[in-house]
């Protein structure tokens, strides 16, 4: 069970949360002159890390606002807690 | 090696079981096959087994990272059905039962198959549409299907709570009664056994950490054991499946989640039947030995540690103790958590790939043991013929660039 960590409300439990899964997919710009490899790619295709993750959280039975974590899929360690729009944290080792 | 029969038992018995041959080889890898699978699921070792046994490739290597049938394999609810909406999908599966059905008088092991009926239940009117929907589908399929009542549903199941005060009344259900369930680890330990007849070397404690790729072209694997060469790799690996793919540069659909089972104390036969219900997220059957088995949905969140969290069986718990009273007061003894891989349509991926002689069968997600036999056969006839069979032609990679998806959420999504 995890102990997640809202930048505006503090440690819950992983009940309060939904998980909105791998973070930091940026809709492209240029969507017109995609083709079907590139969209493809940005729809479906995941980088389901073994090991760190970034990926997105809201506190939907809290404060309802969306945040990133940075965490170790394999022994569910948190490594970083940081906000929407915020480049993803350097992280020691 | 002798086949098992009622006679090799009672020789054995009278030589106090001291001199059963060993059901197979534990043989040091060479330094080529033909083929290598990469996995040993029950999947993997069914496709090692039809490509021996169906299309003459008897040199080929299961490599397994663990020990066979340790993952998915032995930790899933062991339910078996082909009640699927889609026709592609109720080809796949419906192929698989069929297999089923022959299966333990094909590999000479029992496994154990009991087509017991499987029970999908329906909690409100919208739900009852639904799956009357599904029955015509699963019709016209050609995969027996029908709608049953109340009155039906107490006879089938005795022990299903039909009050209709409860939260979420029982309104009816459907019924396939071809469906049932499966000894899982006698699936794996069957196909092992009849790979090995073939010649098949199963290698466990192996572990692939890459892949020799020349011009895009496979030519080996990188191994635990040293590298062995190969020109056609077949990766069954379910919920590690996005991590090898990307070994050999290429990305994949899919989020690997735990998903939770847990079994009861073993008490006396209450359950004639498996009963599943998508609405509550819970289904529950009972084992042979007498435990109730019960099966969750899936962890919210990405892992590869095989142990879910808490508040997952909470939830199912309290939809089954509503479903069956009589689970109030029943000890939980055991609860794991196997790593499947979710694909966007829940459909599988049975495919090609852009490297030429590397294939995935992967993206099975929590539905992937009922297909286990099917899975095999048809990537089997991939590998060997280099080309999609027409009832896995569906299943490829490239139909997340064409759009053409299978979108099974409604049949998969929760209930395996």
């Amino acid at each position: 069970m995890l102990m997640l960590s809202c930048p505006w409300c503090g440690p819950r439990s992983e009940e309060e949360y939904a998980c909105g899964g791998e973070g930091h997919i940026v809709r492209p710009v240029n969507s017109a002159a995609m083709d079907d490899a590139a969209w493809g790619d940005y729809v479906f295709m995941r980088s389901n890390q073994k090991g760190v993750f970034f990926e997105r959280w809201r506190h939907a039975h809290g404060c309802g606002r969306w945040f990133n974590l940075a965490r170790d899929t394999l022994s569910h360690e948190i490594l970083a807690v940081y906000r929407v729009g915020d480049d993803k944290p350097e992280l020691p080792g | 090696m002798a086949n098992y029969s009622i006679l090799a038992l009672a020789r054995n018995a009278l030589r106090r079981h001291r001199h059963w041959p060993e059901a197979w080889r534990s043989p040091k890898p060479k330094p080529s096959y033909d083929a290598i699978i990469v996995g040993g699921g029950g999947h993997g070792l069914a496709t090692a087994y039809y490509l021996a046994k169906r299309h003459g490739m008897h040199d080929i290597a299961v490599l397994e990272k663990g020990w066979i049938g340790g993952g998915n394999t032995g930790r899933n609810t062991t339910i078996v059905r082909s009640n699927y909406l889609h026709p592609e999908s109720a080809a796949i599966y419906d192929h698989a039962l069929k297999l089923w059905e022959g299966l333990s008088q094909e590999l000479n092991f029992n496994v154990m198959f009991s087509p017991r009926g499987v029970i999908n239940l329906a909690h409100d009117p919208g739900e009852e549409r639904e799956l009357r929907r599904r029955i015509y589908a699963n019709q016209l399929a050609g995969v027996d299907a029908e709608w049953v009542g109340p009155n039906q549903l107490a006879e089938l199941c005795p022990i299903l709570n039909l009050d209709p005060n409860i939260r979420y009344p029982v309104v009816g259900g459907t019924l396939q009664r071809r469906a049932g369930v499966a000894r899982h680890d006698a699936v794996a330990w069957g196909y092992a056994r009849g790979a090995d007849r073939q010649g098949v070397d199963i290698i466990q404690n192996c572990e692939v950490t890459g892949f020799d790729i020349r011009a895009g072209r496979m030519e080996g694997v990188q191994t635990s054991f040293g590298d062995i060469r190969a020109p056609l790799i077949g990766v069954v690996a379910a919920g590690h499946s996005t991590h090898l793919a990307a070994m050999a540069g290429i990305r994949l659909p899919l989020d690997s989640h735990p998903l939770q089972a847990l079994v009861s104390e073993p008490i006396k036969p209450v359950m004639p039947t498996v009963v599943m219900s998508n609405k509550v997220h819970a289904y529950m059957s009972q084992s042979d030995k007498g435990e109730l088995v019960i099966g969750a949905g899936i962890d919210p969140y990405n892992s590869y540690a095989q142990r879910g969290s808490l508040p997952v069986i909470e939830e199912t718990i309290r939809a089954v103790v509503e479903l069956f009273p009589i689970t109030s007061r029943l000890k939980m003894m055991r609860q794991w958590a196997g790593i499947v891989d979710i694909c966007p349509d829940a459909s599988p991926i049975i495919s090609n790939t852009p490297v030429e002689g590397l294939y995935f069968n992967c993206g099975w997600g929590t539905g992937g043991f009922k297909a286990t036999p099917g899975s095999g056969h048809l990537f089997a006839h991939t590998l060997a013929k280099r080309e999609p069979h027409p009832i896995n032609a569906p299943f490829s990679l490239e139909r997340f660039y064409s759009g053409a998806l299978v979108a099974e959420h409604g049949a998969a999504a929760v209930a395996h």
